[in-house]
């Protein structure tokens, strides 16, 4: 059996950057698997810009941040399988994979990177009633349609969750030709960037539906008609609210799931929240030596975030392949008031590596917060944010010094101020 | 006197910056978090500017289009004009990232450039 | 001249089809649809009942019990999923209990295997069971097909053998000639001696183009499911409560491929256009499934789907010729257990209602099964290494959630009664059965097909003729 240091899993942003910070380490003997036929994963068909500002401080379109990580790895010397797909792993960190050229073959590994990716919530998760005719699509997959192949999916287009890839599609797709009536959002606030409700929407007047769902599907061979109504606070449609609009395409953009089969065949701990692995400081999840970053282990809104989370995975992975584990106590991290999850989840105290980032989420928009963070009674650190939004990361950086010997969970919570 | 708020949409941070507006003028911003915040309020407040990405057909190539993006900002309200433009061009592969596919897109300064390269097969 | 016409690929029509095309019989299968196996055999609880449900006397009772019996085999030889789960009948309270001690009784009368356990020892095999489960009554020969799956082989084995299949074809008038009947179609015309209506909620339809007054009206009634993500392990077991004289009730159901079906609900709809899903009829599923069990998995719900049972005005099958019209046989009201009857219903058409009207000599060439489909995921290493050294397309996978390769899908278009659709596609190796629902093979299925097909991207359909996927091109 074929053996490497590291094996990296998925080639898109976080599985590149991973594979470029391996090298950087001086991990030489690893390889990348990539299901598709190019690297560069979801990027390819994120052709808007707005990528790359925090890493490269310009803006990029999708393809062109890919392309500077295909070269960089390229550079490097990574060894990158394309068209390959992982079937399966072991909890002893064999891995499984098919191709055209090797057909079946199992490669041993000494860590494994887990840079997965995450797949779009699909009709079947958010129940709408009504017939399945054709021209109901996920935004990612008219995306990719448009984008990749070059077809345009319809004409009259509604879209249901304001997630960004349905606003980025809400434009393109005017800009393509095709009239956009609207956007239904189920919360009574955006799920997306409030730059792509402005530059998506409101430079093209499309009305955003707040408080807003589906709530029927007409049509028996292609898409004719939906029912879009207002729903209450437990989110239940008010009768009588009930709009048609004569529409050909429904897009649905309502939340992205952490693509985790592999992870869960063999037993790693997950986070409810997220639906990714429960990762350590060192991005390391419950099975020793599996690693995982990137949108597989929780679903990030800005690619920059992506790659540097996946860098300090690959950091993580290293340090593991050169000391093995880290001893001593071990805390949780756990999600206070407003704050909905916090990656990562457990902290070695006695083994801080050097300063940990911390990303989480808000439950619910606030005007203004106080952030807090402490360890049981302790508090570590006090930090005042303006606007904060569910679909906006939260990061907060606490030093290896802060967290070196805590005793107790570790607790984020944001308070509500005025 | 006149208050505007606005969403800079320079990056995805997303700032609220309020634009304070008198007769035409723009006599200041705040709550950017960079020059080009401020200078992007000011530019909104005028005429707003865009990136424009979109697709061109490729031949030769991996797939059947490439994605293209304006090397800079270009109004807004010459979206269409400009789309207009950008169906007309075909272009064959290889191409490589920052080629230039229109020079000069309607006189706006910026030009048409490939997002990405793509190899010949 | 044709001696049968068949109107209706479901599972009646094509079981019947292709029991038929043992035969030297000229023999002709058309459906409106699409496809084969597009409406209620698409769209049901997929299971194989034993037939200790049906009453004494009964169709239904008597032809259950034989289908069932038939099936391991028919799946063996048609390389088709059979899953031997077994069926927990779960009661809470006495009342219950006394229907159990029903169903028991006319097991036994029927030489139907079954078991008794307490509440707590089927608690220890199927742990989501309700804690207000008192008994269990266990029919550990009761399975789960896929059975479009098992139609479309079965159509795909009559083809193979000779009878011809019209799809897309709706079936306009019926005219009496003096040898028999003229069928016709949107498309053509069928002179035939005999015609079988396995129409399924349109039989009555049919029907009515050569009867002046038909027995019978069609009552469809329509059944919610959701489809659990097979990353759960909910039940082991076909759970179902006791049946009532609304029918069998809210079930949870393992799949051939390890998905649960959650449902059905049971509602006479008016319109036999109105397929989907309303919001009450899951809400009911929701309310009633927490009678038998616990944990109910709906957050890990892939897809909703709802079926319209082919139910009449009649309680049991009809199967006789029409008493108005010689020659056109009723195969109608074919609703549960019509999945598991359907073998057995084929053999009653053929010994009790056509033995008379036709010669039967055996077709030295037919096959009644038919070649194995290669399927990756069942394969050694060894044998996928050498199948993909064969043909690399099965080495590149398509469906990221079934791992589906390019090579099983080119071979589901290129057979017999092949894919000619998306969904056709699915029915057939399941790329977009999975959790993303095709959210990421689709545009890939779909160039597939243009490809195969030598079609446009643009041609390529979801399901019926004018259920295009793309728009245009954009460039």
């Amino acid at each position: 059996m074929k053996h490497y240091d590291a094996v990296v899993i998925g080639g898109g942003s976080a599985g590149l950057s991973a594979a470029v910070t391996l090298k950087k380490q001086g991990i030489e003997n690893i390889i990348v698997l990539e299901k598709d036929g190019e690297t560069g994963g979801i990027l390819q068909q994120c052709i808007h810009n707005g990528f790359g500002l925090q890493t490269f401080k310009e803006q990029l379109s999708g393809p062109a941040y890919a392309e500077r990580f295909i070269d960089q790895a390229a550079e490097a010397g990574v060894e990158v399988l394309t068209d390959t797909m992982v079937t399966h792993i072991g909890a002893d960190k064999t891995i499984e994979y098919v191709n055209s050229t090797e057909g079946y073959a199992k490669i041993q590994a000494d860590a494994i990177i887990l840079a997965v990716g995450c797949y779009e919530r699909s009709r079947g998760a958010v129940e709408i009633p009504g017939e399945r005719p054709t021209g109901i699509y996920t935004a990612g997959q008219a995306q990719r349609y448009l984008n990749i192949d070059g077809y345009l999916v319809g004409k009259k287009v509604f879209i249901l969750g304001s997630g960004d890839i349905g606003l980025i599609m809400a434009r393109r797709m005017t800009l393509e030709g095709a009239k956009v009536y609207g956007v239904a959002e189920l919360m009574p606030y955006s799920n997306g960037l409030p730059r792509n409700i402005k530059q998506c929407l409101e430079d093209f007047g499309i009305p955003l539906y707040l408080s807003h769902t589906v709530t029927h599907i007409y049509g028996h061979d292609r898409l004719e008609r939906i029912e879009v109504s207002a729903v209450d606070e437990k989110r239940k449609p008010v009768p009588g609210t009930e709009m048609y609009f004569d529409v050909d395409t429904l897009l649905l953009s309502v939340g992205l799931i952490p693509e985790n089969h592999l992870a869960d065949e063999i037993g790693v701990v997950m986070n409810p929240r997220t639906r990714g692995p429960v990762v350590d400081e060192n991005y390391m999840t419950s099975v020793e030596g599996i690693f995982a970053c990137g949108n597989g282990l929780h679903v990030h809104d800005l690619v920059d975030f992506v790659t540097m989370e996946a860098a300090r995975a690959a950091e993580g992975a290293a340090r593991w392949l050169k000391n093995g584990s880290s001893a001593g106590r071990v805390i949780r991290t756990e999600a206070g008031s407003n704050v909905s999850y916090i990656v990562p989840g457990l902290l070695h105290t006695d083994a801080m590596p050097g300063n940990v980032e911390f990303f989480f989420r808000v439950t619910r928009p606030l005007d203004a917060g106080e952030i807090i963070v402490r360890s049981g009674e302790k508090v570590l650190r006090t930090l005042k944010k303006k606007k904060l939004m569910p679909s906006e990361m939260e990061r907060v950086l606490l030093t290896k010094q802060q967290l070196t010997g805590l005793e107790d969970n570790l607790t984020i919570e944001v308070k509500e101020t005025e | 006197m006149e208050t505007k708020e606005l969403i800079c949409v320079n990056c995805p941070m997303g700032c609220r910056v309020s634009v304070t507006i008198e007769a035409g003028e723009v006599l200041s911003v705040t709550g950017n978090s960079c020059p080009r915040g401020e200078a992007y309020a000011r530019q909104e407040s005028i005429r707003p500017m865009r990136i424009l990405t979109s697709t061109v057909k490729i031949d030769h190539a991996l797939h059947r289009v490439l994605p293209v993006i304006t090397s800079k900002d270009i109004p807004l309200d010459m979206m269409d004009a400009a789309m207009e433009e950008i169906r007309r061009v075909t272009v064959d592969a290889p191409v490589k990232m920052n080629d230039v596919l229109i020079e000069n897109l309607l006189g706006t300064g910026a030009d048409v450039i490939a997002s990405r390269s793509m190899d010949r097969i | 001249m044709y001696d049968l016409v068949i109107i209706g690929a479901g599972i009646t029509g094509t079981m019947l089809a292709r029991k038929l095309s043992a035969f030297k019989l000229k023999a002709v299968l058309i459906d409106r649809e699409n496809d084969i196996a597009n409406e209620a055999t698409m769209a049901n609880s997929a299971i194989v009942h034993t037939g200790y449900d049906p009453e004494e006397g009964t169709l239904k009772g008597l032809l259950n019990v034989r289908g069932a019996r038939q099936y391991e085999q028919i799946c063996r030889d048609l390389h088709c999923g059979y899953k031997l789960t077994g069926a927990y009948v779960a009661a809470c309270g006495e009342e219950e209990e006394k229907v159990q001690d029903e169903l028991a009784e006319r097991a036994e009368k029927r030489g139907i295997a079954y078991e008794w356990l307490s509440g707590d020892e089927a608690r220890t095999h199927e742990p989501n069971l309700s804690k207000h489960v008192t008994r269990v009554l266990s029919f550990p020969e009761t399975a789960v097909v896929y059975p479009w799956e098992v139609a479309i082989a079965c159509a795909e084995v009559a083809v193979n053998n000779g009878t011809e299949l019209r799809l897309n074809e709706t079936v306009c008038a019926i005219d009496r000639t003096d040898s028999g009947w003229c069928v016709k179609t949107d498309k053509g015309e069928y002179e035939t001696k005999i015609v079988i209506n396995a129409a399924g909620v349109a039989a009555d339809k049919i029907y009515g183009m050569v009867g002046d007054h038909p027995s019978f009206t069609m009552t469809p009634k329509k059944g919610e499911y959701f489809v659990i993500d097979n990353d759960v392990h909910y039940t082991d077991h076909i759970i179902y409560p006791v049946p009532t004289a609304k029918g069998k009730g809210v079930l949870a159901v393992p799949t051939v491929y390890g998905n649960t079906l959650l449902g059905p609900n049971s509602e006479r709809v008016e319109d036999p256009d109105e397929r989907g899903c309303t919001f009450a009829g899951l809400d009911y599923v929701r309310e009633n499934l927490v009678k038998i069990m616990r944990n109910p998995p709906f957050n890990k719900t892939i897809r909703n789907f709802a079926g319209l049972r082919p139910s009449s005005s009649c309680s049991d099958f009809i199967i006789e010729e029409a008493p108005d019209a010689e020659n056109f046989i009723n195969v109608a009201s074919i609703e549960s257990p019509g999945l598991a009857s359907a073998p057995a219903v084929a053999d009653y058409v053929i010994e009790e209602l056509l033995k008379d009207k036709l010669t039967w000599d055996k077709n030295p060439d037919a096959r009644m099964d038919r070649e194995a489909p290669v399927v990756m995921a069942k394969l050694s290493e060894e044998e996928k290494k050498a199948k993909i050294a064969e043909n690399p397309l099965y080495g590149k996978i398509i469906c990221r959630c079934e791992q589906i390769s390019e090579g099983e899908i080119v071979d589901c278009i290129r057979r017999t009664c092949g894919a000619r659709s998306v969904k056709g596609v699915k029915k057939r190796v399941r790329p977009g059965m999975g959790r993303c629902q095709g959210g990421f093979c689709e545009p890939r299925v779909l160039n597939i097909l243009a490809r195969e097909l030598n079609c446009s991207p643009l041609d390529v359909v979801l399901d019926s003729p004018a259920s295009r996927i793309l728009e245009k091109e954009n460039r």
